[in-house]
């Protein structure tokens, strides 16, 4: 996969200032939710909806989720997060607020993490989306997802599944060389247990090991 | 005590207390630990509640005419066709029957009490249509001018009895306080204030209702307790406990507000009777601001009389909240207040003012954390008063025994962790003058704080099924809020039954498991580890029964008190040459399995034998045994603090606690960690801001409601006083959900202090509160 890291990308501060991160962040997700309205991003709605019979009422979409392509019946309103919980069983990616505002439903997209509750399911077609059931391969666990069971990076786990994709993301994006840019660049992933000093040990041990995704 | 302990039982090093990974670490980070919205039933259908956007008045009309016609609608209850229950909680029998905080249930007329009221349910086949069925609804109001807190000067304050659900004193008095302080030569009195803080667990609320039979119910439900859930539950609908079925496998954090079965979970039974099928319900995340509690708006007036050298003559504590139309619910927080230092006279009141609100409810050291924020920012104001240093101020105070009932502590090791957390910290190095410590343009700021919480009296069963293949099945109706239950509990019975923990699976969170306390109040690690030690030692018993009557066993004939087990072995305790694995003695006796149950018990139970509470923790009968009971520790916490724009960021942290026995190094680090970020969130953020016009919330999501993230928390430092408790249960555990987060706020609030030399008593502390404050 390649690095589809773009500026446009909701994850990316627009300033250095550590203060800042969370509120920049939540002010760019509220602006990516503002991008899907805007023209451009619509006239890519309609071509994705194109690929369902209707653009209203239930209807078939495809969605290649870890690798393998299963058909849902769903609405055009459906978000991928519903339509990964609801319609397929895949119930890692969680529903924390429904709102873009927690991360908990990070999944990634062509690799690139978004938030699945701010995602139509309808405009997801077509594209690879992995979730927290697809990192492992088989029985092996990827190296995050050991590293956060080692380093404890969890307690109620409810906010882990988007945070192991955000982290998984994170180290492919180049935001894991400092302790500081790990805080910085997972601070769209709230964890309410408080789990944060370990998820950053976590992150920053794959990281060290060299691991290449 | 009429229990044998764990500590004088097991022999040898085990898991106990091993840092061990978390036994259900897998199933998180593979996305298949399934939490309670996540059960695929067949038949499933949506529920989706509709609000109420006024906090007082009636519904004049709900016209469900438009929803009703949508596609994929089953049904819309509303308080014109909700099926009635056997009992609700709208009159004083009821509310009794049910036991609170669910002092009203909605749906039920058309009066609305508070802003976020369920006026109706939605039921369709896909949560899109039942989402999109619910705007549709159009409820017409006649709206009346509600009350938003106690500072509204309409509000009526008046003195309660009895606050937190009628378990702890309106009224306290210990000697004579206003005397006292009337003489002290030296007098502080400093007002405090909290801001409503919402727990906001990453899961939100959720109820799976499915009904198995016309009279049976099952429930997946996001609960701290499913008996405790089971119990509202069977009361309201009229069947017996055991026609109600309560399943809570993993949740996604609780902090008290799963605490309770909550109005949503009665609505979403009685809408799956309703349409027949399977129900699923969760809230939104503005419908958690308004469904499942919250910690009271409040103010505290606290004033202290000392002597010249600093020592506590005289406490008096006030403390002023909202509380719902329908109940009198105030956090306790003048307990701490009461027992933390060594004073001779103390008197402490609580007033409250009905607002229209949903009601508060317990939230994690509900009490204790806002009351330590008032006793720990003055002790630290006493100490700068009187130029002695914060540690130094509470060693002059520092209670040898209980100050609240003269009781002997049952262990305290609260000077080791000012010493170890000063030596952590590096305490020696601070300057003591305020103000005066910078990092370039940045203050900073030391400060630290005590902690404490009590060891609430509990009791619990539990089950030990243990195969002749060494295995053994634990059990017990436990749930683990993401503190590590499934993980500690499996390391306590590796160690009872003397196997690896890898051959032990224990299973939780399900009504059909032994009766287990809510996990709540920090009661689950003790009540829990000692009932399946208990059970561990009944099924040690009934093997050495096997055994003594077996001539073909080294322990023929030999006296059961003879007989002791180590690692799974039973043998003669003074010949210990002489004895046999269980495995071969049950293989001889052709038993597949033996089964054992036990009751543990926590808390002042534990030591008088007489009965713990089932239901857990929050009823403050702690202090009916020889001892008190309770965790002490302590919070050092540097913060730099810009002092043109007023932010605070919090930049090391240390937390030392003396907490019993710690069963898993590991967890228990995460635990106070979590538990301290939890507290900074509140200190230096956490406001639901209340509309004082509409008594409506103005911030119920999680981008306004600001929760620390990762990038507020620096690296953290955590450590325990090794601490050998007897009194408390047979593990000598004493839980530490609670007090991870006592002082907390205190401690940062003395490090602004430390920083700029101003003093801020209103939480949280944010910006222009630091810009607008002068130096003193
Ligand atoms: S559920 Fe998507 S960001 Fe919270
Ligand atoms: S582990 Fe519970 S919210 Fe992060």
């Amino acid at each position: 996969m390649t690095d589809h890291f773009t500026p446009d990308s909701a994850a990316q501060p627009d300033g250095p200032a550590p203060n800042d991160g969370r509120r920049s962040f939540i002010k760019q997700a509220t602006g990516l939710l503002g991008l899907a309205l805007a023209p451009p991003l619509v006239g890519q709605a309609e071509r994705l909806t194109a690929l369902s019979k209707k653009v209203a009422g239930v209807s078939e979409m495809k969605l290649k989720v870890n690798g393998t392509v299963r058909t849902i019946k769903a609405e055009p309103r459906t978000t991928l997060l519903d339509a990964l919980r609801e319609n397929l069983d895949l119930t890692g990616s969680k529903k924390g607020c429904d709102h873009g505002q927690c991360g908990a439903c990070t999944v990634l997209v062509d690799g690139r993490r978004v938030n699945s509750c701010l995602t139509l399911a309808v405009m997801s077609q077509g594209k690879e989306i992995t979730t927290v059931e697809g990192l492992a391969k088989g029985e092996e666990l990827h190296p995050l997802q050991q590293a956060f069971i080692e380093h404890d990076g969890f307690q109620c786990g409810y906010c882990t599944p988007g945070q192991l994709m955000s982290g998984v993301a994170c180290l492919k994006e180049g935001h894991a060389k400092t302790d500081g840019d790990v805080r910085e660049w997972m601070s769209g992933n709230l964890c309410r247990c408080g789990a944060y000093p370990n998820i950053v040990a976590a992150i920053r041990q794959v990281e060290k090991s060299g691991f290449k995704s | 005590m009429n229990e044998p302990a764990f500590f004088e039982t097991t022999a040898g090093p085990g898991v106990v207390g091993q840092p061990l990974n978390r036994v259900d670490g897998r199933d998180k980070v593979t996305g298949k630990a399934k939490y309670s919205a996540e059960y695929a039933l067949p038949g499933l259908t949506y529920g989706v509640l509709k609000t109420s956007d006024i906090a007082k008045g009636r519904i004049k009309s709900i016209d469900t005419t438009a929803a009703a016609k949508e596609p994929g609608v089953l049904a819309i209850y509303t308080h014109l066709n909700l099926p009635k229950l056997a009992k609700t909680p709208n009159d004083p029998d009821g509310k009794k029957a049910i036991g609170a905080p669910m002092g009203f249930l909605p749906l039920t007329s058309d009066v609305i009490y508070y802003a976020g009221q369920p006026v109706a349910l939605v039921v369709a086949d896909t949560f899109e249509r039942a989402t999109h069925a619910a705007t549709l609804l159009r409820v017409t109001y006649t709206a009346e001018q509600p009350i938003a807190t106690y500072t509204d000067p309409k509000a009526q304050l008046f003195n309660p009895e009895k606050v937190q659900d009628g378990k702890a004193d309106g009224y306290t008095r210990r000697g004579d306080a206003r005397a006292a302080m009337a003489s002290a030569p030296v007098k502080l009195t400093a007002v405090y204030t909290h801001a409503i803080n919402h727990h906001n667990p990453m899961e939100p609320g959720s109820t799976t209702a499915v009904w198995e039979a016309p009279d049976r119910l099952t429930v997946y439900e996001s609960t701290q307790g499913v008996t405790r859930t089971q119990k509202s539950l069977a009361t309201m609908l009229g069947l017996p406990q055991d026609q109600v079925r309560v399943v809570t496998k993993y949740l996604g954090g609780g902090f008290g507000c799963k605490g309770s079965c909550w109005p949503h979970t009665v609505l979403t039974a009685q809408a799956a009777k309703g349409v027949g099928r399977p129900v699923k319900l969760v809230l939104t995340r503005r419908q958690q601001f308004t469904s499942m509690g919250h910690r009271e708006d409040q103010t505290q007036t606290l004033m202290l009389g000392a002597s010249q050298e600093g020592k506590l003559l005289s406490l008096i504590h006030e403390k002023t909240s909202t509380t719902s139309p329908w109940d009198n619910y105030a956090e306790a927080n003048s307990k701490i207040i009461n027992i933390l230092y060594d004073c001779p006279t103390f008197e402490s009141h609580y007033q409250l003012a009905r607002g229209n609100v949903m009601t508060s409810t317990f939230t994690r050291a509900p009490g204790e954390a806002p009351g330590s924020f008032a006793i720990e920012c003055l002790m630290d104001d006493l100490a700068y008063q009187l130029n002695i240093d914060p540690i130094e101020i509470r060693l002059r105070n520092y209670a040898e025994k209980d100050p609240s009932t003269g009781r002997p502590w049952s262990s305290k090791s609260l000077r080791q962790c000012y010493a170890r957390g000063a030596e952590l910290f590096g305490w020696s190095k601070r300057n003591p003058k305020a103000g005066a410590t910078r990092n370039g343009r940045l203050l900073v700021g030391m400060g630290m704080a005590t902690a404490s919480y009590p060891v609430h009296n509990s009791q619990g069963m539990a089950r030990v099924r243990l195969y002749a293949d060494g295995h053994a099945v634990v059990q017990a109706g436990a749930t683990d809020l993401g503190t590590g239950t499934y993980t500690v509990i499996t390391q306590v019975a590796a160690d009872s039954l003397g196997l690896p923990p890898e051959k032990i699976r224990f299973e939780l969170g399900d009504t059909k498991l032994p009766t287990a306390p809510n996990s709540g109040g920090s009661v689950a690690a003790g009540t829990v580890s000692s009932s399946v030690y208990m059970a561990a030692q009944d099924v040690w018993q009934r093997l050495t029964k096997v055994a003594i009557q077996d001539p073909k066993s080294p322990l023929f004939k030999a006296k059961p008190e003879d007989v002791s087990v180590e690692k799974g072995r039973l043998q003669l305790t003074k010949n210990t040459a002489k004895g046999e694995d269980f495995m071969a003695l049950m293989k001889r006796a052709g038993m597949d399995d033996v089964e054992g149950s036990g009751q543990g018990k926590y808390g002042a139970g534990y030591e008088t034998g007489r009965p713990g509470n089932p239901a857990g923790p929050n009823n403050n009968t702690e202090s009916t045994g020889e001892h008190s009971m309770h965790s002490f520790g302590a919070h050092f916490c540097e913060v730099q603090v810009d002092p043109d724009l007023g932010t605070v960021r919090v930049t090391r942290w240390v937390s030392v606690h003396g907490a019993g026995r710690i069963l898993n190094a590991k967890t228990a680090r995460s635990q106070i960690i979590g538990g301290s970020i939890f507290g900074i969130g509140a200190a230096l953020m956490e406001a639901t801001l209340r509309d004082p016009h509409y008594a409506r919330y103005t911030n119920s999501d999680l981008g306004d409601y600001h929760i620390p993230v990762n990038a507020d928390i620096p690296e953290m430092t955590v450590e325990f006083i090794d601490e050998h408790d007897p009194f408390i249960n047979a593990m000598g555990v004493k839980g530490i959900g609670e007090i991870s987060m006592v002082g907390v706020s205190a401690a940062v609030a003395n490090a602004v202090f430390h920083a700029t030399g101003k003093r801020v008593r209103d939480l949280p502390i944010t910006p222009d509160k630091i810009l607008g404050t002068k130096s003193v």
